[in-house]
């Protein structure tokens, strides 16, 4: 009882990945930077972020819902906490695992979305709403190609569970060359569930302020802000878990491993950061249907052929 | 402000504060959706009365209150003022000032349209760029702070010429930074012109055709991207461009990617321009001697700022005191189109279209005007104080005894 609430709440729980969301994000900030020839914040900055906001006055506004807008961003990050409890950090070791937990996952995942969702609609503010329906609209664009990228390996492996998933193509790793294409649009898609540039519409800072959470203030902002930082962990630790399952055994090892696969797709989504401009809703929609959904389509069509075959 | 209910529509507010915009200005638009039905422009918050704290100061005094008409393109103001003074006084300004002149307003035109790179960037999302050009704008500021000793404001310009010498070193700077810039400038002019995303959010948005740029007056790149050449350097040359070649830019598109490709082109000519200047610099005296009291008459004085034509009426009465002058900066010229550039568009393209023109928002500001439920009226001098006095009577504070102080006329 008392491991199984260590391995939920500290490690690979709960706490580890708020440490390593501060931690992806400063990478994050910090490739950033150098990629525009700045120098980049210290490595402390994300943690000294988030103290700060947790200290600050919390405002509520008068006519938004007081108790969905503060309720929400707890929801938010307790689904993305959730949802990596299933996701292997150490090999053969998640803190829990079963048939079809891959599923639930990506259910789990919807619902930051949704909260966000939800918060922007319950503050009453012309931004915030504009920034809610921008968020809903996105959701509906990369969440197809998402969910297919993420399904197409589990037919090959023939598993609903993430750690299967990794088992199977860590004995198999030449069936992972096959899931190239679902691999970049996995990472593609996954920029866009992070809301990061350049599909980062609902909270275009030049349009619409900060969209859903223009009147979000003090804790609530921090909750909020830690949960999309574990989101980054999530979705960067469950591509490298699905698409770059290389296992070794040696719990050790695994886990330097963990660390080396999520900060390699860290930095391709902060590559892809910082190479574009933020995309308008109608060519975002475009590019999600044309060409992301159609190559998830092909995967799936050839994932289901070689399965046949063998 | 409160979703206004029926049709679907909501009324959002972009400003007085807002992100995307540098200076306050207020853009109340109509969305449908996420297209714009009806935009609707209030200007006039940067209000500072330079115009008539001129007059009231003498030639050298004004001189560098109208630098500060404008924080980026400062030189061309001064510029203009100082031509129409000389006029009226009927100098002319030795060649060697009338080079370097040219030098300092091609490196401000080079820092204005390197910052409105930037801005365009971040505008669309795309802070790499914002960034770079950025990087590369703090060069043309580190130069221009050796020749002026300062980054903007430079006050070179003087009533008969200019204030500074280029020395040797300097143009050695110069040379450098033009030589850097003009591997910089190509990579930002391919990459207008190849790259998806940012041709995507700028082709086609911000439509300004031949027709509407000339029926609303537009200048400047605006007016260039539209295919028109207006470009008061060629038309009406002015300093020592008379003397030095200056290719015209223009560009057929019409949007807001062809006044992003005017823009660059036209730095790479500044940097033909300066290369020139520095090449066939004259030797000589800086300044010629320019009375205190300037002969009564009138003039109009224009230059071509970075954002457009730029224009000085100036009245003088035969005193050391300015009698009236009058400045149209170019962004009051662009702001006639902005509705019609507006509406139509998606919610997304609206900034990188307010900032498509290079609003300069206190340039263009000049008078006060009040928006009350029914009537519009303007205030003069006497009424705006009368209102204040008004203003603060109401809160328990009477004011009216203060004086104001007198208008000092010396004959």
């Amino acid at each position: 009882m008392l491991s199984a609430l260590t391995k939920i709440l500290v490690f690979p729980g709960f706490l580890f990945m708020s440490a390593y969301g501060l931690f992806l994000e400063y990478l994050d900030r910090k490739v950033y930077a150098r990629l525009q020839h700045r120098s980049g914040p210290p490595w402390y900055q994300p943690l000294a972020d988030f103290l700060k906001l947790l200290g600050k006055e919390t405002i509520i506004p008068a006519n938004a819902n007081q108790r969905m807008f503060r309720i929400l961003p707890v929801i938010s990050l307790s689904a993305v906490a959730t949802a990596f409890i299933y996701v292997p950090v150490l090999a053969k070791a998640p803190s829990a695992s079963f048939e079809g937990d891959l599923i639930i996952v990506l259910y789990l995942l919807t619902i930051p979305t949704v909260s966000l969702f939800l918060a922007g609609w319950y503050s009453r503010s012309v931004y915030a709403t504009i920034g809610s329906v921008r968020t809903l609209t996105q959701m509906f664009a990369y969440e197809v190609p998402l969910f297919m990228a993420l399904l197409a390996p589990a037919l090959i492996a023939q598993t609903w569970s993430v750690t299967g998933m990794a088992e199977f193509y860590s004995q198999n790793p030449l069936y992972h060359l096959l899931n190239i294409p679902a691999f970049f649009v996995a990472l593609i898609s996954g920029q866009g569930k992070l809301e990061r540039a350049p599909f980062d519409l609902p909270e275009a800072e030049t349009e619409i302020v900060a969209g859903p959470l223009v009147e979000y203030s003090g804790k609530l902002l921090a909750i909020f802000k830690m949960s999309a930082v574990c989101e980054l962990v999530l979705i960067a630790s469950l591509i490298s878990a699905v698409f770059l399952p290389l296992m070794t055994g040696n719990p050790l090892l695994d886990f330097l491993l963990y660390l080396i696969k999520t900060m390699a797709v860290l930095l391709f989504l902060a590559l892809l950061r910082s190479a574009m401009a933020r995309l308008r809703m109608d060519q975002m929609i475009k590019f999600c249907w044309r060409i992301l959904t159609p190559i998830a389509v092909v995967q799936i069509i050839i994932n289901l052929v070689i399965r046949g075959v063998l | 402000m409160k979703p206004k209910k029926g049709n679907n529509r909501i009324v959002i507010p972009i400003g007085p504060q807002h992100p995307s915009l540098k200076e306050p200005g207020c853009f109340r638009i109509t969305l449908e959706g996420e297209k714009v039905v009806h935009a609707e422009i209030d200007i006039g918050y940067n209000h500072r009365g330079l115009e008539k704290a001129c007059e009231s100061r003498n030639y050298i005094q004004t001189l560098y209150l109208i630098e500060r008409v404008c924080g980026i393109c400062s030189h061309t103001h001064s510029t203009a003022f100082c031509q129409g003074i000389e006029e009226l006084a009927g100098l002319s300004i030795p060649p060697r000032a009338a080079y370097i002149r040219v030098i300092v307003s091609e490196l401000e035109r080079l820092h204005s349209h390197l910052l409105w790179l930037g801005v365009a960037g971040h505008e669309i999302g795309f802070d790499t760029l914002f960034m770079y050009s950025w990087r590369d704008r703090e060069k043309v500021l580190d130069v221009l702070a050796e020749v002026c000793g300062n980054r903007v404001n430079y006050g070179i310009n003087t009533i008969g010429g200019v204030r500074r010498d280029l020395d040797e070193s300097m143009q050695q700077n110069i040379a450098k930074v033009i030589a850097f810039l003009e591997d910089q400038l190509k990579y930002y002019l391919d990459l207008a012109l190849t790259d998806p995303t940012l041709s995507a959010r700028l082709a086609g948005i911000g439509k300004l055709s031949r027709e509407d740029a000339l029926k609303y007056g537009a200048v400047g790149p605006v007016a260039r991207a539209a295919g028109i050449m207006e470009d008061i350097r060629i038309i009406e040359p002015y300093a020592a461009y008379i003397e030095v070649p200056v290719k015209p830019v223009t560009d057929t598109r019409a949007d807001v990617l062809g006044r992003t490709v005017v823009r660059i082109q036209e730095m790479l000519e500044s940097l033909e321009i300066i290369g020139y200047c520095l090449k066939n610099l004259p030797g000589g005296e800086l300044t010629v001697k320019a009375p205190r009291r300037i002969p009564a008459g009138e003039v109009i004085s224009r230059t071509e700022a970075p954002r457009g034509e730029n224009i000085h009426f100036i009245r003088a009465n035969g005193t050391d005191i300015l009698d009236r002058v009058r400045v149209r900066a170019p962004t009051e010229a662009n702001w006639h189109g902005m509705k019609h550039m507006l509406e139509g568009e998606y919610l997304a393209d609206v900034p990188i279209t307010i900032a498509a023109i290079d609003p300069c928002y206190s340039c263009a500001d000049r008078a006060i005007v009040i928006n009350s439920e029914r009537k519009t009226e303007m205030m003069d001098w006497q009424g705006l104080r009368e209102y204040s006095i008004d203003w603060y009577k109401k809160r328990g504070l009477d004011l009216s005894a203060v004086k104001m102080p007198e208008r000092k006329i010396y004959i």
